[in-house]
């Protein structure tokens, strides 16, 4: 049976992986190729780039360090960030990237989910959101959380899936950064309602965090940032406690 | 030298970057006195079948392969490569493949018991059914990384290795010199390799 993933998440900006404290603070961490060998040596299951970057310069530094990546790395890549057209898709693909996340591109123009998913297959095609709960309710949020876009978010995850996307990244802004677990209640009623894979992002502060999440069954993937740059948690004791607590992984 | 047949359909980034950083010469072509020269060929694949198989039939690589593969040179298909070796495939309508592997490609939808996900996308672990030389540097339960939404059937006898996923999924086929995977060994971290690096030795 396939195995639970995990995945670390690299924000790339200028061809090198940032982690910001917060907003304002943002740190220098590594270069993406020593960060994407140190994870692949420590059994990360995918790796996903995110480019933060604004200008044109720092996209050709992004597509220069995805490259050097593909052509070191043989994990599945997924890359994300100022993904608005086929040309986009078209760009990263042609570096190495195996799957392309959409999130902002798809609310300027959702049929880019159709149009990407039928050129490059479902699988290629990630539909990433940005979910904050607004008077009770599930909002997609656009510009890195900052715009309340008013979007349904089980709406959206729904209409997705029924254009083509391959998979869901559900990030959690309620509880992205507070490392008190994932957003369960909010991953639970995204999974009940599709049946591609969900990847939950958003919350991991430790261990048992994503055991709790497995347990829970709402997603096939753990997705975090910090805590593996920081190492916090070192991603193969990760998935070793895992394994011992019945949630198969590949060890 | 590893001839990668170039035919419009993949992205082969991956696949000669791998071979490469196993020190594996390697070269993307769609040239046939290339191929036909080369020590070994991969077929790669990715997207629908019917396209494919046109795209392989419009080039003129389904004799080539053919001969290939009656003259004993090794050939390894992967993923929607290694669906191209069988008979036929059922992927929306009924469509012709190289015939180099007994058997046919059919959906996994409404094999698999509802709550599997379709694609069958993830690691899974491969349990090996025959000794091969392709094994040579793996061991049973090493996991690889599958993409896909059809999968080999009535290919038994030539099954090396199969992934469980409600339904026992040919992940390695073998007949005579031709291999197929179903799954990506150039995604499947230094298992993937391991099993390009002992194709590259057969």
């Amino acid at each position: 049976m396939i195995t639970k993933r995990i995945i670390p998440c690299l924000d790339v900006r200028n061809g090198r992986v940032v982690k910001g404290v917060n907003f304002e603070g943002i740190q220098d961490v590594a270069s993406p190729v020593e960060l994407a060998h140190f994870y692949n040596d420590s059994g990360a299951d995918e790796l996903v780039f995110y480019d933060i970057t604004a200008s044109f310069e720092g996209r050709a530094l992004f597509t220069d360090a995805l490259t050097q990546v593909a052509s070191e790395i043989f994990i599945p890549l997924t890359v994300g960030g100022g993904i608005n057209t086929l040309d986009d898709f078209d760009r990263v693909l042609k570096c190495g990237a195996d799957k392309v996340s959409v999130n902002s591109g798809a609310i300027k123009d959702p049929s880019i989910i159709e149009k990407a998913a039928k050129k490059y297959g479902d699988q290629c095609v990630v539909l990433s959101m940005d979910i904050k709960r607004v008077d009770g309710k599930f909002h997609i949020f656009s510009k890195g959380g900052r715009i309340d876009t008013g979007i349904d978010a089980l709406e959206w995850a729904k209409m997705g899936e029924n254009n083509g996307a391959g998979e869901l990244v559900v990030n959690s802004i309620d509880t992205d950064g507070v490392k008190q677990g994932f957003d369960l209640e909010m991953l639970q009623k995204i999974s009940d309602l599709v049946s591609i894979p969900v990847i939950a992002s958003g919350g991991a502060g430790k261990k048992e965090d994503f055991l709790e999440l497995f347990r829970a069954g709402v997603a096939d993937a753990g997705l975090a940032a910090s805590i593996f740059h920081f190492k916090e948690v070192n991603i193969m004791d990760l998935k070793r406690y895992l394994n011992e607590n019945d949630i198969e992984m590949r060890i | 030298m590893i001839a990668i047949i170039d035919y419009g359909c993949g992205n082969l980034f991956s696949l000669s970057s791998s071979l490469r950083s196993l020190g594996i010469e390697c070269k993307i072509t769609g040239d046939k006195d290339e191929i036909t020269a080369a020590d070994k060929i991969i077929l790669p694949g990715v997207g629908a079948f019917g396209d494919a198989a046109k795209k392989l039939r419009d080039c003129g690589m389904v004799e080539l392969l053919r001969d290939q593969a009656t003259q004993g040179k090794p050939i390894l298909g992967i993923c929607l490569g290694m669906q191209l070796l069988f008979e036929k495939s059922f992927e929306y309508g009924a469509h012709a493949g190289l015939g180099l592997i007994k058997g046919f490609v059919g959906p996994l939808e409404g094999q698999v018991p509802k709550g599997l996900k379709i694609p069958h996308m993830g690691w899974n672990k491969l349990n090996l059914a025959k000794a091969d030389p392709i094994f040579k540097y793996i061991e049973p339960g090493d996991y690889m990384y599958f993409v896909h939404s059809f999968y080999a059937r009535n290919c038994v006898e030539n099954t090396l290795a199969f992934a469980e996923y409600g339904v026992a999924v040919p992940a390695i086929v073998r007949s005579g010199s031709v291999y197929g995977m179903q799954f990506h060994p150039e995604k499947s971290g230094a298992k993937g390799l391991a099993l390009l690096k002992a194709f590259s030795e057969l």
